[in-house]
C-alpha cells in the first residue's frame, strides 16, 4: 500500500548467517565494552526517577501487581457477597450496597483484571519469548499502565463513596440509563477509558509479535504464546470497539437524553445488548485463552517433548477467536428472538468445542509423548484441565437452547462461569506465575506453600461453586440480595460461603508466598526447569537489557535444538550486541519469514506519559460529575502532551542512516510505510476504529430492522446540501493528503505543506458541514435524529484529530522533521486518511441518503 | 405425568391448606436415582421453585433433557481426567507419537463432532415444541419495579386485572404475552418451564401447560434494580372447571367489607388516598399505578410473594413497605396508628 521512500537505505551484507559466522568467538574486551555501553543504554532510572521506567520489564511488573491487586479486591468483595448469603434473609449487606458489590466484582474481574492481566502479562514476557529488548512502543505501554491505574482507582475507589455502579457488570439499559446517581456514568466513562488503554496494549502486542521477533523465527516457529497473543489482541481489536460504541451512545443518553434505548422514544435496549454481548462473548476467550498459552509453554516443559500438533492448536486458537464472534446471541436466548436465529447460535455455540478439545488433546498428546515431571506449574496446570472441562460441560447443556431457557440467569450459571473462567483462567494464570517467577524475580517460590495453595483454592473452589450448580437448578436466581428460608436454598449457600472463605485461605498463601520471597535474593540456576524457549536465557543476576545479543532462531525450541545459542547470546555473537550511539535499539523483521529489516529506536523513561494519562483520565473522569469544561481543557492538554511525546520522541530522522547490526549485516535505522512498526500500529488501530464506526452503523440499521417508526413518518431528515458539502470537504482533504505525501517525497516541499494547509481547512470545513446538516434536528426528540447527531459527532472527531495530523505534518516539513527519504508521519497520517474518508463516505451515505431509501 | 386419581384429589383440596411439598415427585426423582452426583440432587426434589421438580410440559422435558446431557457430562469428565491421570501418573514413560496424534484427530475433533450433531439433532426441534400456540387463554403478565400487573384474558375477550399472582388451568396450554413497565424483567416459572424477558417497548410471547395442579413459585430472572431479590409470585395450577370459576370470581366487583374494623379500614383507605395508586373494583378506588387490590385477600401472598395474606401482615406491609422492599415507589404509611393499620389489613383481608 504504502511502499518505503525509494531513496531509503536497504538491509546489506549476509543473511542468514553461516554456521562459520556464529562460531567465530568475540574478544572479551570488545564483549565488556559492549555490555557496558548497553547496560547504559538501559538502565533502569534510579530513586524517585524509577517511576519514569517505561522498559517493559518494570512497566510489565507494575502492570501485573495492579491487576493482581484489583483481583484480590473483587475477591474481596466476593467474599462479602457470599456473608450476606449464607444463611436466608441475612441482614450483613443491604440491597443496594450488594447490588453494588456484585456490580463491582464481575465488571473488575473482567475490566480490572482479566483483560489487563493478559496484557501485563505479555508485555512482562513478550519480548523475551521473542529474544527481543522490548515491546516495540514502551511508552505507549506505560501510557496505557498509567490510564489502567487512573481508571482502575477511580472506578473501584467509587465503592468507598457508596456511589459505585449497580446495575450489574452488564449494564442493561432501561435500568442502567435510569439509574439515579453517577455510579453508572462512572461505569460507562471509567471502563471506557480502560478499554482504550487495553486495546492501546492490544495494539502494541500485535505489532510486537508481527515486527519484532528474532531474525529466522518465521511465524511457523514461534512460541505458541505468541500466536496467543496475535489471536486475542485480534480479539480485543474486534471485540472491544462495539462496547465503546455502545457506552459513547449510552452515556450520550445519560448526559444528554439521546434516546438510544428508550423505547418511548424510538429507542430499543436490546440495541445494547447486542453491542455488549458482540464484545462479551469473545471477552470470555479473551481471558480463556492466553490461559491455554500459559499452559502451552509449560506443557512442553515438563513433558521434556516439543509440543504435538503446534498446526492443530494454532488453527485452533484462530478458529475460536472467529467462531466466539458468533456467539453473543446465546446470552439473549430468552430475550424472545425467532427459534431459527436460536437454532443457529445454539449450533454455533457448540461449534466452539471442536477448537477447544483440539487443545486440551494436543495438550494431553503432548504429554503422553513426554516424560512428565510433575512440577508446581504443571500441578495447577492439571487442577486447571479438571476444572475446566466440567465448565466446557455445562457450557455445552447451556448451549441447548431448552435448557437454558430454563437455567438462563440461575446459580447453575453462575457456577458455570466460574468453572470456566477460574478454571480456565485463574488456575493456569497462577500456574504461569510459578512457572515464570524464576524468570521475573530470579527467584523460586515455595514448593511446600505452592502445595498447599494448590489443594486450598482448589477443593476451596469446588466446595464454593458446585453446589451452584444445585441451587440454581432448585431455582436461585443470579444477583439477589436475600432469598427466604422456604426456598430450601439455604444449605447450598452455606456450603457456598464456607469454600469461599477455604479459597480465601489459599490466596492468602499465595500471598504470603509472594511477599516473603520479595525481599530475598535467591540462588537458581539460570533455565530451572530445563526448558526450550528464548526467556530462559535471560541472564541472573537480571539484566535490563533483556537479550544480551539477538539471536538468529531456527526452531521452535532453540535452548534445546540450538547448541550454543546461549553462550553467544552471551558473547554477543548475534545481532545488536552494542548499544553504539546510547539509544535503546531493538530488531524489526519482516512480518512472515522475520527477516531483519532495520534497527528500531526505542523509547527510554520519560513523565510525559504520565501528564498524558493524567490529562486523559481528567477528560473521561470530569464528564462523570457533568463537568464538561474541566473536561475539554484536560483533553486539549492530553492531546498537547501526546504531540510533545510524538514530536520528541518519534520518528527523529537519524544521524546515521545505515549501521552494523552485528554479523556484517548493515540495517537502516529509520523505516517509514509498511516496513515501520509504527504503520502497522496505525493500520490495527484503525481496524479497531473501523469496527466501532461499524457498531454505529449497526445500530442504525437495527433500529431499521427492529422498529416500525424509524425513520419515523414524516421525521425532518439530515440537510442534503450540507451531507454533500461534507462528503466532498472529506474527500477533498483525503485527496490532498494523498498527494502532499507523493509532492514530499518528490521533493516538492512547498506543495506538499500548501497541500496539507489546503486539507486542514478543507477538514475543519468538512467538520462544520456534518454539524450543519443535523443542527435542525433535535437529538433528544427522537433516536432518529439522535443516531444522526451521533454519527456526526463520530465524524467531527476523527476529523478533527485527521485535522491536528494535518497539522503535525506541515510542522514536521517547515521543523525538518519529515523530508522525502523520512516520511514516516506522513505515511502513518495518510494510512489513517484512507480510513478517515472511508468512515466519512459512509457517515454521509447514512446521513444523506439511506433514510430517504429505507423510508 | 401423574395419576389421574391423584389430580382429582389434588384439584378438590381446598387452596389454604393444600400443603405446599406434597406434590408427588417421584417420577423425576426415580429418574434422578439413577444418575451419578444424584445424592447431591436429592435435594432438588423438594422445592417449588426446582427445574428438577416438573410440574409442566415443558419443564419435564427440559428436566429428562437436563438428566441425559448430565449422565453424558459425567462420563466425558471421568474419561478426560482418567486419562489425564493415566498419562501424567500412571504411565509416565514415553508413548508413540502416532497415538498422541490420533488423540487430537479422535478427541478434539470426530468425537465432538458425532456427539455435538447428534445432541442438536435431538435437540434443536425441541424449541419450536415448546413455542407452539396456546388453547385460546391469555395472560398478559407486565413487570413494573418490582412486583407483576396480571390480566387474564378469554378467547370470549373477557378480562380480569389482578396482580402478584398467576392461575393457570392444568392440562391446557395458556398464552403469556409479557411486556414491561421501566426496566427490563423475565418472567421464569420453574416448575412449568423456560423462562422469557420482559422488555419495555416489546411484547414477549411464551406458553406453559401446566400437567399437574398444585401450588409453585416463580420468580423474576433479570436484574432490575434494588428490589430484585423481592420480585416472585406465586402460581397456583388448577383443574379447568375451578379455574373457569374463579376467573369469572376474579373479574367480579370486590366485597363490600364486612366488618366493623374492616369498615374502618375501608374508611382509613379512602382517606389516605390509596385509591390514587390502586383499584377495587366497585369503590372509588381506581388507580393503576400500583397492584389492583380488588381481591388482594383471596390471594396466595402480598408484596410479590414476601408476605402471607394476613390482617397482620399487610397492616406490617402498609406501615413498613420501605422496610421490607428497598426503594420501593409505595410510600409507608408510618404515621398511621397500629391499630388504624390493623383495620386496614382486616378491610384488606376481607377482600376475597
Amino acid at each position: 500500500m504504502t511502499a518505503s521512500a525509494p531513496r531509503a537505505p536497504r538491509p546489506e551484507g549476509p543473511y542468514p548467517p553461516t554456521d562459520e559466522m556464529l562460531a567465530r568467538p568475540v574478544p572479551s574486551d570488545l564483549q565488556e565494552a559492549q555490555a557496558d555501553r548497553l547496560r547504559a543504554a538501559w538502565r533502569t532510572p534510579q530513586g524517585w526517577r524509577y517511576w519514569s521506567a517505561v522498559n517493559n520489564s518494570e512497566v510489565g511488573v507494575w502492570y501485573t501487581l495492579t491487576a493482581f491487586g484489583f483481583m484480590l479486591i473483587a475477591g474481596l468483595l466476593a467474599l462479602a457477597m457470599r456473608v450476606q448469603l449464607a444463611v436466608p434473609q441475612n441482614g450483613v449487606l443491604d440491597a443496594d450496597r450488594f447490588n453494588q458489590f456484585f456490580t463491582m466484582h464481575g465488571s473488575a474481574m473482567m475490566f480490572l483484571f482479566a483483560v489487563p492481566m493478559f496484557e501485563a502479562f505479555s508485555i512482562l514476557i513478550l519480548p523475551a519469548f521473542l529474544g527481543a529488548r522490548d515491546m516495540p512502543f514502551p511508552r505507549l505501554s506505560a501510557y496505557g499502565y498509567w490510564c489502567f491505574l487512573i481508571g482502575g482507582t477511580f472506578v473501584m475507589g467509587s465503592l468507598l463513596f457508596d456511589a459505585a455502579p449497580k446495575a450489574g457488570w452488564f449494564m442493561y439499559p432501561p435500568l442502567a440509563t435510569r439509574e439515579l446517581g453517577i455510579g453508572s456514568d462512572i461505569w460507562l466513562l471509567g471502563l471506557s477509558f480502560i478499554e482504550i488503554a487495553s486495546i492501546a496494549a492490544a495494539v502494541e502486542l500485535i505489532v510486537g509479535v508481527l515486527k519484532c521477533r528474532p531474525p529466522g523465527m518465521r511465524v511457523n516457529i514461534m512460541p505458541l504464546y505468541a500466536w496467543y497473543v496475535l489471536v486475542v489482541g485480534g480479539m480485543i481489536l474486534f471485540a472491544f470497539p462495539p462496547l465503546i460504541a455502545g457506552d459513547f451512545l449510552f452515556e450520550l443518553q445519560r448526559s444528554f437524553d439521546w434516546p438510544f434505548f428508550d423505547p418511548e422514544r424510538g429507542g430499543d435496549p436490546l440495541l445494547w445488548q447486542h453491542l455488549f454481548w458482540i464484545f462479551g462473548h469473545p471477552e470470555v476467550y479473551i481471558v480463556f485463552l492466553p490461559s491455554i498459552a500459559i499452559a502451552a509453554m509449560i506443557v512442553p516443559t515438563v513433558a521434556r517433548r516439543p509440543v504435538v500438533g503446534y498446526s492443530w492448536i494454532v488453527l485452533s486458537a484462530v478458529g475460536t477467536g472467529f467462531l466466539s464472534f458468533g456467539l453473543w446471541v446465546h446470552h439473549m436466548f430468552t430475550t424472545g428472538l425467532p427459534t431459527i436465529s436460536l437454532g443457529f447460535f445454539s449450533a454455533a455455540s457448540e461449534a466452539v468445542v471442536i477448537p477447544t478439545g483440539i487443545q486440551l488433546f494436543a495438550f494431553v498428546a503432548t504429554l503422553m509423548v513426554g516424560r512428565v515431571r510433575m512440577s508446581l506449574p504443571m500441578l495447577w496446570i492439571a487442577g486447571a484441565l479438571a476444572i475446566f472441562v466440567a465448565g466446557g460441560l455445562t457450557g455445552v447443556m447451556l448451549a441447548i437452547v431448552p435448557f437454558n431457557w430454563q437455567v438462563h440467569d440461575t446459580y447453575f450459571i453462575v457456577a458455570h462461569l466460574h468453572y470456566t473462567l477460574f478454571g480456565g483462567m485463574v488456575f493456569p494464570v497462577i500456574g504461569g506465575v510459578y512457572y515464570f517467577y524464576p524468570f521475573i524475580a530470579k527467584r523460586l517460590l515455595s514448593e511446600r506453600l505452592g502445595r498447599i495453595a494448590f489443594w486450598l483454592i482448589f477443593v476451596g473452589f469446588n466446595v464454593t461453586f458446585f453446589p451452584m450448580h444445585i441451587a440454581g437448578l432448585e431455582g436461585m436466581p443470579r444477583r439477589v440480595f436475600t432469598y427466604p428460608a422456604a426456598s430450601g436454598w439455604g444449605l447450598w449457600n452455606m456450603i457456598s460461603t464456607l469454600g469461599a472463605f477455604v479459597i480465601a485461605g489459599g490466596f492468602a498463601v499465595f500471598v504470603y508466598d509472594l511477599l516473603r520471597s520479595m525481599g530475598r535474593r535467591g540462588d537458581i540456576p539460570r533455565n530451572p526447569w530445563q526448558a526450550g524457549t528464548l526467556e530462559w536465557s535471560h541472564d541472573i543476576p537480571e539484566e535490563a537489557w533483556g537479550a544480551r545479543s539477538i539471536p538468529y532462531v531456527t526452531t521452535r525450541y532453540p535452548l534445546w535444538d540450538q547448541e550454543g545459542i546461549v553462550a553467544r547470546m552471551d558473547a554477543g555473537r548475534y545481532y545488536l550486541p552494542d548499544a553504539e550511539t546510547g539509544a535503546r535499539e531493538t530488531l524489526v523483521t519482516s512480518v512472515i519469514d522475520a527477516r531483519p529489516l532495520h534497527i528500531q529506536t526505542v523509547t527510554g523513561p520519560t513523565w510525559i506519559t504520565h501528564l498524558a494519562a493524567i490529562f486523559t483520565g481528567g477528560a473521561f473522569i470530569f464528564p462523570t460529575f457533568h463537568l464538561y469544561a474541566p473536561a475539554v481543557v484536560c483533553a486539549v492538554l492530553a492531546v498537547a502532551a501526546i504531540i510533545w511525546w510524538l514530536w520528541t520522541a518519534t520518528a527523529r530522522p537519524p544521524e546515521i542512516p545505515v549501521r552494523d547490526a552485528g554479523l556484517d549485516l548493515r540495517l537502516p535505522t529509520y523505516a517509514s510505510g509498511v516496513n515501520a512498526p509504527g504503520w502497522w500500529g496505525m493500520w490495527i488501530t484503525m481496524l479497531g476504529d473501523a469496527t466501532a464506526f461499524a457498531s454505529l452503523v449497526f445500530g442504525f440499521f437495527f433500529y431499521w430492522t427492529a422498529r416500525p417508526d424509524f425513520p419515523p413518518a414524516g421525521a425532518e431528515h439530515a440537510a442534503p446540501f450540507w451531507v454533500a458539502a461534507a462528503a466532498l470537504a472529506f474527500g477533498l482533504s483525503w485527496a490532498a493528503t494523498l498527494v502532499a505525501r507523493q509532492s514530499n517525497r518528490a521533493g516538492s516541499r512547498g506543495r506538499a505543506m500548501a497541500l496539507l494547509a489546503a486539507g486542514f481547512v478543507l477538514t475543519v470545513a468538512g467538520c462544520g458541514a456534518a454539524l450543519l446538516s443535523v443542527l435542525a434536528l433535535d437529538p433528544a426528540a427522537h433516536v432518529y435524529p439522535a443516531i444522526l447527531w451521533a454519527l456526526a459527532v463520530w465524524l467531527c472527531a476523527h476529523g478533527g484529530v485527521g485535522a491536528i495530523m494535518q497539522g503535525y505534518c506541515i510542522a514536521g516539513l517547515v521543523a525538518g522533521k519529515l523530508t522525502p527519504d523520512y516520511d514516516a508521519d506522513l505515511c502513518n497520517v495518510t494510512l489513517y486518511w484512507h480510513f478517515l474518508a472511508l468512515t466519512a463516505l459512509t457517515a454521509c451515505a447514512v446521513l444523506g441518503i439511506a433514510p430517504r431509501l429505507l423510508a | 405425568m401423574h395419576g389421574g386419581a391423584e389430580r382429582d384429589v389434588m384439584a378438590v383440596m381446598p387452596v389454604a391448606c393444600m400443603p405446599q411439598t406434597n406434590r408427588q415427585t417421584a417420577a423425576a426423582c426415580r429418574r434422578a436415582a439413577g444418575c451419578l452426583a444424584m445424592l447431591a440432587l436429592l435435594g432438588a426434589c423438594e422445592g417449588r421453585q426446582a427445574v428438577l421438580n416438573p410440574a409442566g410440559q415443558d419443564a419435564a422435558v427440559i428436566a429428562r433433557l437436563f438428566l441425559g446431557m448430565l449422565t453424558g457430562a459425567v462420563i466425558l469428565w471421568l474419561l478426560v481426567a482418567g486419562l489425564f491421570l493415566y498419562v501424567t501418573v500412571f504411565r509416565v514413560s514415553h508413548m508413540p507419537r502416532r497415538w498422541a496424534e490420533s488423540l487430537i484427530v479422535g478427541g478434539g475433533v470426530l468425537f465432538p463432532t458425532f456427539v455435538l450433531a447428534g445432541l442438536l439433532s435431538y435437540s434443536l426441534p425441541l424449541m419450536s415444541s415448546q413455542r407452539t400456540g396456546g388453547d385460546g387463554l391469555v395472560v398478559h403478565v407486565r413487570g413494573e419495579q418490582w412486583w407483576w400487573r396480571v390480566t387474564y384474558e378469554t378467547p370470549q375477550g373477557n378480562r380480569a386485572v389482578s396482580a402478584n399472582e398467576v392461575r393457570l388451568p392444568a392440562g391446557r396450554r395458556t398464552e403469556f404475552r409479557l411486556t414491561a413497565d421501566k426496566v427490563i424483567h423475565s418472567f421464569w416459572i420453574p416448575a412449568l418451564g423456560g423462562k422469557t424477558d420482559m422488555i419495555p417497548g416489546r411484547e414477549t410471547v411464551m406458553t406453559l401447560e401446566p400437567a399437574e395442579t398444585g401450588l409453585f413459585r416463580g420468580q423474576c430472572a433479570e436484574f432490575c434494580g434494588a428490589s430484585h431479590a423481592l420480585m416472585a409470585f406465586e402460581v397456583e395450577t388448577m383443574a379447568p372447571d375451578l379455574f373457569d370459576e374463579w376467573l369469572r370470581h376474579a373479574a367480579s366487583d370486590a366485597v363490600p367489607p364486612a366488618t366493623e374494623a374492616a369498615r374502618r379500614g375501608a374508611g382509613i383507605f379512602a382517606a389516605e388516598g390509596c385509591g390514587a395508586c390502586h383499584t377495587v373494583r366497585g369503590t372509588p378506588a381506581l388507580g393503576r399505578v400500583g397492584p389492583d387490590l380488588t381481591h388482594v385477600g383471596s390471594r396466595h401472598s402480598i408484596g410479590a410473594a414476601l408476605l402471607p395474606v394476613t390482617a397482620a401482615d399487610l397492616a406490617l406491609w402498609v406501615g413498613r413497605t420501605g422496610h421490607l422492599k428497598p426503594d420501593v415507589e409505595m410510600p409507608q404509611y408510618d404515621h398511621l396508628l397500629p391499630d388504624a393499620l390493623l383495620d386496614l389489613g382486616r378491610y384488606l383481608e376481607g377482600l376475597k
